[in-house]
């Protein structure tokens, strides 16, 4: 499942783009998860939220693979 | 009645006001969002802006049409630009139109409080000694 990650997220993971492996029914939870042990500084950011298909995605939202995922760390336009 | 972009050039102020002229309205509100040269006592050399850019638009879509609602706005446009930015430069527009004056200032005041919230559009502060990303870590 590729993962789009944008700003500090980005940075931290060090590519715009990753692929990642998930099990079946896996949530945005269990992404979240996954990648706070992959990568143990975005857990020191304010907020990480996923956008499933370009809308902001709730805890428990099963994750297809043909889904496109985006990690958002804290906005900051304007 | 509704414009929204984001640009990779310089944001053009008198085409949002432009957009939202109209015989109906008695009162246009604009806000002009500017790099300030001084955060927290430091010099800011420059703004790294960068965007998840449908999903942007998509939110400034839904922040207008909810703003169009809430506030009875004739004419809605914004416009925020992504790219490096210097002190001065202009990063986001929002001009709106409505019948009374009141409503105009409540409209755009709302929509770039909400832009600043949900819009994926992210800062980096670059100093003259390091660098940070806006409001990224307590």
């Amino acid at each position: 499942m590729k993962i789009l990650a944008f700003g500090i997220a980005r940075e931290i993971i060090g590519s715009a783009m990753i692929e990642i492996q998930l099990a079946e029914n896996a949530t945005v939870t269990d992404l979240k998860f996954l990648l706070m042990n992959q990568y143990p500084r975005l857990n020191q950011l304010n907020s990480l939220l996923i956008a499933v298909n370009m809308e902001y995605a709730q805890p428990h939202q099963i994750l297809q693979d043909c889904d496109e995922i985006a990690l958002i760390p804290p906005v900051s336009g304007g | 009645m509704i414009d929204i972009q984001l640009l990779h050039t310089p944001l053009q102020t008198e085409s949002c006001i432009a957009h939202v002229e109209d015989a109906e309205a008695g009162g246009i509100a604009v806000f002009i969002g500017t790099v300030r040269r001084k955060t927290q006592q430091k010099t800011v050399v420059r703004l790294e802006f960068e965007g998840y850019e449908p999903m942007a638009i998509a939110e400034m879509r839904k922040i207008a049409a909810k703003t169009v609602e809430k506030y009875g706005v004739i004419r809605f446009s914004m416009h925020h630009r992504v790219g490096i930015l210097y002190p001065s430069e202009v990063a986001v527009v929002i001009a709106v139109s409505t019948a009374h004056r009141a409503a105009s200032f409540e409209a755009c005041r709302y929509a770039i409080d909400t832009l600043k919230e949900t819009v994926p559009i992210w800062k980096k502060e670059v100093f003259e000694d390091g660098s940070v990303w806006v409001a990224a870590h307590p």
